[in-house]
């Protein structure tokens, strides 16, 4: 994974340079800012500038790297992406285990303000969409980008660019809750200038995919690369019109959206449930679309299937994002347009799900053995559970009884455990052992222990908060026979109780099975044989520039 | 396609190359029997399954359920307008009705309560019985986050199931204190404020602070420094032996309910720093019939306090 080995002299003075630019832009920043948030992630950014400058400054007139690499897939950055998707894993599900706890116990948050609860739920969403996410879907869509379009990706820096500055995009953002600085926007917390440098890598990663993509030697472009393209156009239109702002002072975090009123909830919940869409659907649907025909070794189901789904999921989610407004200052018809679009989006959903089970036709077999191909398997099944769920919930006499309550909280995670966590694991015990060079992970045995912990977490928390939910909704809407409400706000919360606790221990489950499956990556790491021949090859070399 | 081999992949991966020659059929899939759609990408292909119907049946299903919505309910936007749908629903309006439809249901047995007769109140089970059912929400949403579920209240603020009252625990008076509050945010609210003493020396406010705790055991020597510090600064508000009371307009000192504790290092804090809680006025937030039920219920809860104690030896 050395510089040396895989980028070009040219290439390395190029990444010198960019390392030189972070360096004196984290400098400028502390240094006009002078004290608070902006001061200190302009440090951060200072000391990763000078990281870098140092380890690629150390290799820079090393010999020259071999021409040989252009006949092997450039998987550099795809490990890096690995590491931070398990580093960011362990973080985020840690703290998301850690607030589910204080729910429980409240008592037990200590008197220092970066450890409240409002600070940390924050750093568990952004590390969990961004970090986990974030770094899968980047690591992956290179991966298969290379591999379905059976070429090299067409440039060496910028991969390496998006996934440094994507993290760096994840540090800023998660250090600035803990701070106190945030822009109050569900999932889009993070600060002007952190929006900014998210800008700037998404184009970059955006250029990068086109133009490998251009350089395919296959006639087609396979289906999960139209999910990876979605994913990365959209959350680009997305990020930008919802994080519009005007900052206070160039030299300080603090900024006001130039939305207002029910304009901005509606402009929110548009980039929320899309962020839902094509951050944590489209992009791993992408994920499943390569790694299931390849683990289970069968064909597509069917390709119409795809292409209704690809469309009807692109052209139908855009317009649900109402669906989180019912019974608001929201017009209704903007209600009713969010929630009769959120209906017709069932079918488009659904042939993913179904597409992807019929693909096992035939390999059932390997489903009931491979623990990998189980992971895939119950992706699928949740992928198909949770959208039929969000279709339902999203109906309006259904939403007055499931609205603020934790129902919610069940089916977001009946989505994010059960579907998208799901898939990724699938996905790294797919593709750690080929960047490994090796036929199978370090501990095969431990890939049961993972499944088995990842599926019981999730079932246990997605039940325990389907059960808060109804309660609450239930207890909420009770009136008695004198018209008076039947419970209090408190009565509610007291019987959360033992929810709350079960729901912690289920989270409890999925975060060791992340752990183990951490440990088994990095151990098959450490076992890769030192000159391992790549086990695919790009079509034919690109000719040396 | 250039001759070069290099450029020229796989025959066996151009689509031309995968239909049989004999049946002119693509390749077919031997578990499903289907034909494969001749894309291939590094393995992996895709079978030309025909588009299932019940897809299609669904989809159908599901547009047929937004039109008739759309039909009936307000939904697509025109110019400056949108469509109002047939129903002719409106949210607000909606809203409006059923909040009405509610109001209507408590209208029957709250109408007593909107006029302050407390004491005829009282005197009727029949109305107390669903009133004070009704009431115990409101304490519980309004009321029970700073004095606690059961009104025992904590540091900070005062219980109010018990038999010590500073502005007076009848019903009447209780209505008085929830509309205009305390050091609330009116003009015509009740005022009450415990000075810091930070002008004495800190000796000093270390005697006053053991002769206040010494106050309420009982085993106060008025001959002690703090004593004769206490007559100098505190007795004016506080009377002479720390009873204090409405009349004083200081709370007692000797009857273990002081709201901010009576332990040595909570008066020393007090002393220093002084106290001006406040209770919000709220008037503007609940309707005359829910501050009069809420009233009767805190009289209600100190009545059941003050029996309790009284029952306790």
């Amino acid at each position: 994974m050395t510089p040396a080995g895989t980028l070009s002299r040219n290439e390395r003075q190029f990444a010198f340079g960019l390392s030189i630019a972070l360096a004196v832009l984290g400098f400028a920043m502390a240094a006009f800012a002078a004290k608070g948030v902006m001061a200190v992630h302009g440090a951060m950014a200072l000391a990763a500038g000078l990281f870098l400058i140092f380890r690629i400054g150390g290799q820079l007139y090393d010999s020259a790297a071999g021409p040989d690499r252009h006949d092997r897939y450039f998987d550099g950055p795809t490990r890096f992406g690995v590491v931070m998707t398990l580093v960011w894993a362990i973080i985020a599900m840690g703290v998301g285990v850690w607030v589910a706890a204080l729910l429980y116990w409240p008592e037990g948050t200590p008197a220092v303000p970066w450890t409240s609860f409002g600070r940390l739920r924050p750093v568990h969403t952004t590390g969990i969409i961004f970090g986990f996410g974030g770094n899968a879907l980047i690591a992956t869509s290179f991966y298969v980008l290379q591999r379905t379009a059976r070429t090299r990706l067409a440039d060496a820096v910028s991969p390496w660019f998006v996934l440094i500055g994507f993290n760096l995009f994840c540090l800023w953002a998660v250090s600035g809750y803990l701070m106190g600085s945030t822009q109050s926007k569900e999932y889009a917390e993070a600060e002007w200038y952190a929006d900014i440098l998210l800008v700037i890598v998404w184009v970059v990663y955006f250029v990068v995919y086109l133009r490998t993509l251009a350089r395919r030697h296959e006639p087609h472009i396979y289906v999960a690369n139209w999910y990876y393209l979605a994913f990365i156009l959209v959350v680009a239109m997305l990020h930008i019109v919802n994080n519009l702002a005007i900052p206070v002072r160039w030299n300080g975090a603090d900024s006001f959206t130039i939305w207002a009123g029910v304009q901005d909830a509606m402009i929110q919940w548009w980039y929320g449930h899309n962020a839902v869409a094509f951050f944590l659907t489209a992009g791993f649907l992408g994920m499943l679309y390569y790694f299931l025909p390849v683990r289970s070794g069968r064909p597509i189901w069917s390709y119409r299937l795809s292409i209704l789904s690809f469309w009807g999921i692109v052209f139908f989610y855009v317009w649900v994002g109402s669906h989180h407004l019912h019974y608001t200052a929201l017009p209704y018809w903007v209600q009713t347009l969010g929630m009769t679009f959120s209906v017709m989006l069932l079918v488009p959903s659904w042939a993913s799900a179904g597409n992807a089970i019929a693909t096992l036709n035939g390999a059932w077999h390997k489903v009931r053995d491979d623990a990998t191909l189980r992971f895939m398997f119950v992706a699928a099944v949740f992928y198909g559970l949770s959208t039929f769920e969000g279709s339902f919930l999203a109906i309006r006499p259904v939403n007055s009884l499931s609205h603020y309550t934790d129902w919610t909280v069940g089916h977001v995670h009946s989505g994010t455990l059960g579907w998208v966590a799901m898939i990724i694991f699938g996905a790294l015990y797919t593709m750690v052992p080929q960047l490994s060079g090796r036929e199978t992970m370090a501990w095969p045995r431990a890939i049961e222990w993972h499944f088995w912990l990842a599926v019981g977490g999730t079932l246990v928390y997605v039940v325990s908060m389907w059960n808060a939910g109804i309660i609450q909704g239930l207890m909420w809407r009770a009136y008695d026979e004198n018209g008076a409400l039947s419970y209090s706000f408190v009565q509610s919360v007291e019987a959360m109780a033992p929810y709350y606790l079960i729901r912690t221990i289920g989270g409890g489950m999925f975060l060791t099975g992340a752990i183990i499956c951490a440990a088994n990556c990095y151990a098959t790491f450490r076992s890769a044989p030192l000159m391992a021949e790549p086990r695919d090859v790009p079509l034919r070399p690109t000719p040396a520039e | 396609m250039s001759d070069d081999p290099r450029l020229n992949p796989d025959p066996s991966r151009d689509p031309a190359q995968q239909i049989d020659e004999e049946t002119g059929h693509r390749e077919i899939d031997p578990v499903t029997g289907y034909d494969t759609t001749g894309h291939d990408w590094n393995g992996i292909r895709e079978l030309n399954t025909p588009f299932s119907r019940i897809a299609l049946w669904a989809m159908i299903l599901t547009f047929l359920y937004s039109v008739v919505a759309w039909i009936l309910l307000p939904a697509w936007p025109y110019g400056s307008s949108f469509t109002r749908g047939v129903l002719g629903l409106d949210q607000q309006t909606m809203a409006d009705e059923r909040f009405a439809r509610i109001a209507a249901d408590r209208a029957t047995w709250m109408a007593p309560f909107e006029a302050s007769d407390f004491e005829a109140a009282q005197a009727d089970p029949m109305l107390m019985g669903p009133a004070m059912l009704a009431a115990d929400r409101l304490y519980q949403d309004n009321c029970a986050a700073c004095h606690g579920t059961d009104g025992a209240g904590g540091p900070g603020y005062p219980a109010l199931n018990d038999a010590h009252w500073l502005w007076g625990g009848t019903p009447g008076i209780i209505a008085e204190t929830l509309h205009v509050g305390i050091n609330a945010d009116r003009d015509d609210t009740r005022f009450a404020q415990m000075p810091a003493f930070d002008y004495l020396e800190r000796r000093e406010r270390h005697a006053l602070a053991d002769y206040v705790v010494a106050l309420k055991d009982g085993s106060a020597d008025p001959q002690s420094e703090g004593g004769v510090l206490f007559l100098d600064n505190c007795s004016a508000c506080h009377g002479d032996d720390g009873a204090g009371g409405y009349e004083n307009g200081a709370p007692s000192l000797t009857d273990d309910a002081v709201i901010y504790g009576q332990d040595r290092d909570s008066v020393l804090e007090t002393l220093r720093y002084g106290r001006q809680g406040v209770m919000p006025a709220w008037s503007d937030r609940l309707s005359e019939g829910d501050i009069n039920l809420l009233a009767l219920y805190v009289a209600t809860l100190a009545q059941e306090g003050e029996a309790e104690e009284g029952a306790q030896p």
